[in-house]
């Protein structure tokens, strides 16, 4: 039975967590811990490939609640999460060997990264409102002691203290849905959820609930405050462990309940979910534009990823509500495409991040630079990923957002003008988000490790061991394997899409040549591989025929300049230079950038500053206001402290009779 | 199968031997406008001859990512503009990639044109790559606009579908086709940095974009990065005379004779185009650089109009 190797690999890591507690202050507890997660996941991915291909498999435990105990099951779309977790989870232990060396209270971390692993597992594998809720905030305590592991640099205890915050609504959130989606009879296994379809108003509301719980939990805006301070918080194996596949997690919450859940499908529910992840793409990708910290710059940009994934959804859920299940399916596919997608890149880019910091001891943008001469590999790798994050042809981001793109183009099928004029806009939005992405990560690898070094750290910065590398490596080769041969991961999802809409995209390793086609090939259709056969031979060829035909003769001379001699490295774009452009276009209305430079008067020696302010509109309009109201009634409230015996004695009788009273009066 | 290989390599040839012609005409045109001679047809052949013969000489610093972009550029932009019909439909391959992957091959070679400015550590080189990722976050949006336009017209984002849809009746005239291709005109412009948007003729720094980024290149580097561009010029040529003015196109098995007719046709729409960019580009003066989103934001904003009047109704 496939859910119960599942549920051993999860016992195994939470033996593993047992015994990072009792070793965790040894000197070798780094890699038997990284090396014991690394084969349990390992092992678990191959449980979920099998599953992903084999029918479900169901399974109760006599744990939890005393009449429905602990459901477990591994169907289709659970094996796909479980892929995505897992293979994630085995390329941070991996990472983890080498970059775990590093870390100065290995025990702070060491129980907390399997017992996070065994959390995520259990939260696709659960199939009860309580295992379901109960795993969720496991997941979520788990991690934030993580986030909170260097607990006494600036900043972390904060972001400790946010994101404790918003998991807790996110939870609560959940709670009241699966209360609403339970019922009087309190039906809270799956099954009868599955069986009992709530009337139409009651179904709006848990959709919303839900979009709310786990749009929390995966970063959608105006939710995703926590996210960029608790992602770069915690340590970067965990980092990528937290925004490759966490937030992947909360994604599963949502298809999960809204597709399989909530019963047939009303038109609107595509309406909030194709806003909120329109908005989220760009709104995500414009922040990480503006940010001059590396993690900082990464955690936005999966606020953006998870924009995209989102959109995907809200275009499936249209489809199924219209009766158009072959475009339902393509949309389904896109977004569970970029799933598997972004888990891969991001998690590179982390891993890529972590080396960098290991290297230089720095995550600001402005004191890094040259590294590709210093950590060549490091900088392969990274490169990989901000071509594939950038969706770039032929590797695998271009492919899912491709598909995206595709199933937009069957909207006008649509039957609902709110849907029809609103699905251009958000295709509008989506289209934006990419080249803005290319524009982020052009900047983040060209200041990283292009140009000169700006700190004397970057300069001496010396290449990661090989843990590390072989993690951002296998990583990258599924890149470009995703990316040249995506008929291999959209059929591998169709019997999640063919479970979830009732429809699969047309089988597409069967095609000639390899080239996937979403719905019919007249349409349109797309090869990665010889996509990259043609670039690979053109390039060869110029080479080629510029090598025999043209001079051979290579000079190293002084950079040109435009004739400026000996140019400082000062002298370089900085991260916030090169965002000034785009500042200029769209800061002062999404996050009313403001700049400022103060010149000293004449004669005053002191140099010049230049200041660059920039406002986070969903702190300002909900998360302050929320706050002060807070501060403000606990003020309040904190009179009934300081009052005499006998007004607390007048209160206990003015509740009593309070209480009578209802009791009398309630029918 | 032969033919059909025959037909795809000389399309790929004739676009690679007619790209330096295209801009020696355009800067013929713009010439004899200023009541100069101007140089000869053939002289971006003879600068590219002598840029090869020419030694490189590499930055100190200029690292392994500096000496491979400009044969990646070329790849990208060489295998996007061999998608293209020019002169006959059905092309071989055309169903490797559609219109989304050709803008995604442009915005590769952009992506690592812009990394290239930034590898030697220069502030020009700074100056150019900043300036271009925010034009191209813009003009990507409007391409792709653009190609939701078309593809909602034709039924499919295939470039040789798209030009059989074209010049088959049934499309006639649409508000949302003229619409598309003001704003494929003004994308065109911006993407080959020609005036208003950048000056292919500057090195004046301070106004320098594509110029910026391909400083510090020289020698065969430099040749590969000119032809690259000129490539592009003629890409987008392409594309506008292939989408919007397809009469000529020869269709999949024609004959010789109607491959001859499509390539001469092919030849003299590329003449009328390079005519047309020289009148704009002689009419009008450069824009300062914070100007560009403005310029840019039409293009968006029609692409959008076109796409929405095309959900709204299959008719405008």
């Amino acid at each position: 039975m496939p859910v119960i190797a599942a549920l051993g690999c999860v016992a195994g890591l939470l033996a593993v967590s047992v015994l990072a507690v009792a070793c965790g202050r040894m000197s070798a507890a780094t890699r038997l811990v990284y090396g014991a997660t690394l084969v349990v996941t390992a092992t678990g991915l191959g449980v979920a490939l099998l599953a992903l291909a084999s029918g479900p498999s169901q399974v109760t435990l006599p744990v939890g609640l005393p009449w429905l105990g602990a459901h477990f099951r591994l169907d289709a779309l659970a094996a796909f999460f479980l892929v995505v977790v897992n293979l994630g989870g085995a390329a941070a232990s991996l990472y983890g060997i080498g970059y775990g060396a590093h870390e100065h209270e290995p025990q702070r971390v060491l129980p907390f990264f399997p017992a996070f692993l065994a959390g995520m597992n259990l939260v696709v594998l659960a199939d009860d409102a309580f295992a379901f809720l109960l795993s969720w905030e496991f997941m979520s305590l788990s991690s934030w002691a993580l986030v909170m592991a260097h607990h006494r640099e600036a900043g972390n205890a904060r972001a400790g203290f946010v994101y404790i915050l918003m998991a807790s609504f996110g939870t609560l959130a959940l709670l009241l849905a699966f209360g609403l989606l339970a019922g009087p009879e309190g039906g809270y296994a799956f099954d009868t959820m599955r069986a009992a379809h709530p009337p139409p108003v009651l179904a709006g509301l848990v959709l919303g609930l839900v979009l709310l719980g786990t749009g929390s939990k995966a970063g959608l805006v105006p939710l995703h405050v926590w996210l960029p301070l608790a992602h770069p918080a915690a340590p970067s194996h965990v980092s990528a462990l937290m925004s490759g596949v966490m937030t992947k997690v909360a994604v599963y919450g949502f298809v999960r309940i809204v597709f399989d859940l909530l019963g047939p499908t009303a038109w609107w529910w595509g309406v909030p979910v194709l806003a909120v992840g329109g908005a989220t793409a760009v709104l995500g990708v414009l922040y990480a534009l503006m940010q001059d910290d590396l993690k900082r710059v990464l955690a936005y940009s999966t606020i953006e990823n998870i924009g995209l994934v989102f959109v995907g959804l809200g275009l499936a859920l249209a489809f199924d509500a219209n009766g158009l299940p072959a475009a339902g399916a393509l949309a389904l596919t896109a977004a569970l495409f970029h799933v598997f997608n972004h888990a891969q890149f991001k998690s590179i880019l982390f891993f890529g991040a972590g080396a960098v910091l290991s290297a230089t001891g720095e995550r600001h943008l402005g004191r890094l630079g040259g590294l590709i001469h210093r950590m060549p590999a490091t900088s392969i790798a990274c490169l990989v990923a901000c071509m594939a994050i950038s969706a770039l042809p032929p590797l695998n981001g271009f492919a899912s957002e491709w598909l995206a793109f595709q199933a937009i183009l069957l909207s006008p099928e649509l039957s609902q003008w709110g849907l029809k004029l609103m699905v251009p806009a958000v295709g509008a939005l989506l289209a934006l988000s990419a080249a803005l992405a290319a524009a982020c990560f052009v900047r983040v690898f060209g200041i990283t490790f292009l140009g000169r070094a700006r700190s004397p750290v970057a300069a001496a910065a010396r290449e990661v061991d090989r843990w590390s590398l072989s993690a951002m490596f296998i990583l990258a080769a599924l890149c470009v394997i995703a990316g040249l041969l995506p008929g291999l991961v959209i059929d591998g999802l169709a019997p999640v899409v063919q479970g979830l809409v009732g429809e699969r995209m047309p089988r597409q390793l069967g095609d000639a040549w390899l080239s996937i086609v979403p719905v019919m090939e007249s349409r349109s259709s797309y090869n990665g591989l010889l996509v990259l056969v043609f670039i690979a031979a053109s390039a060869s060829i110029a080479a080629f025929v510029i090598h025999r035909l043209a001079s051979r003769a290579v000079r190293r001379a002084p950079a040109w300049d435009c004739g400026f001699p000996n140019a400082d490295p000062a002298t370089q774009y900085t991260a916030s230079s090169f965002a000034q452009p785009i500042r200029r276009v769209f800061g002062s209305s999404v996050f009313g950038a403001r700049e400022t430079v103060d010149m000293p008067p004449p004669g005053d020696l002191r140099p010049a500053r230049f200041t660059v302010e920039l406002r986070d509109f969903a702190w300002e309009l909900i998360y302050t206001p929320i706050a002060r109201a807070v501060a403000f009634l606990a003020e309040r409230l904190n009179h009934l402290q300081f009052l005499t015996i006998r007004r607390y004695l007048s209160l206990v009788f003015f509740a009593l009779i309070s209480l009578l009273l209802m009791l009398a009066i309630w029918p | 199968m032969i033919a059909d290989l025959l037909i795809q390599g000389t399309q790929m040839t004739l676009v690679l031997l007619l790209a330096p012609l295209l801009t020696g005409f355009v800067r013929k045109v713009k010439a004899r406008f200023l009541r100069r001679r101007g140089p000869p047809l053939l002289q971006p052949y003879r600068d590219l001859i002598r840029l090869m013969r020419k030694e490189v000489v590499l930055a100190h610093n200029a690292s392994w990512l500096f000496r491979i972009i400009p044969y990646l550029i070329f790849a990208g932009t060489w295998v996007a503009a061999a998608l293209i019909p020019t002169f006959a439909t059905g092309l071989m391959f055309s169903w490797t990639a559609d219109l989304i992957a050709i803008t995604a091959l442009l915005g590769s070679a952009r992506f690592f044109l812009a990394l290239a400015g930034m590898d030697v550590g220069t502030s020009f080189g700074g100056i150019g790559s900043s300036r271009e990722v925010m034009i191209a976050s813009l003009a990507e949006p409007a391409m792709i606009m653009i190609v939701f336009t078309l593809a909602l017209l034709a039924g499919s984002t295939q470039l040789s579908t798209v030009a059989g849809v074209m010049l088959s009746p049934t499309i006639g005239l649409r508000v949302s086709l003229g619409l598309a291709l003001i704003a494929l005109i003004l994308v065109a412009i911006a993407e080959n940095a020609r005036i208003p948007i950048d000056n292919p003729a500057t090195h004046l720094e301070l106004t320098m974009v594509h110029e910026a980024m391909v400083l510090e290149y020289s020698g065969r580097h430099l040749a590969v990065i000119e032809l690259a561009a000129a490539l592009k010029l003629l890409l987008y040529v392409s594309l506008i005379a292939c989408v919007f003015v397809p009469w000529g196109l020869a269709p999949a098995g024609a004959t010789l004779g109607a491959l001859l007719a499509g390539a001469a046709l092919y030849v003299a729409k590329l003449a009328v185009g390079g005519f047309l960019l020289a009148v704009f580009e002689t009419s009008i003066a450069k824009m300062r650089v914070f100007r560009v989103p403005d310029f840019l934001g039409v293009a968006l904003m029609l692409g959008l109009l076109g796409t929405l009047l095309l959900f709204v109704s299959r008719s405008l």
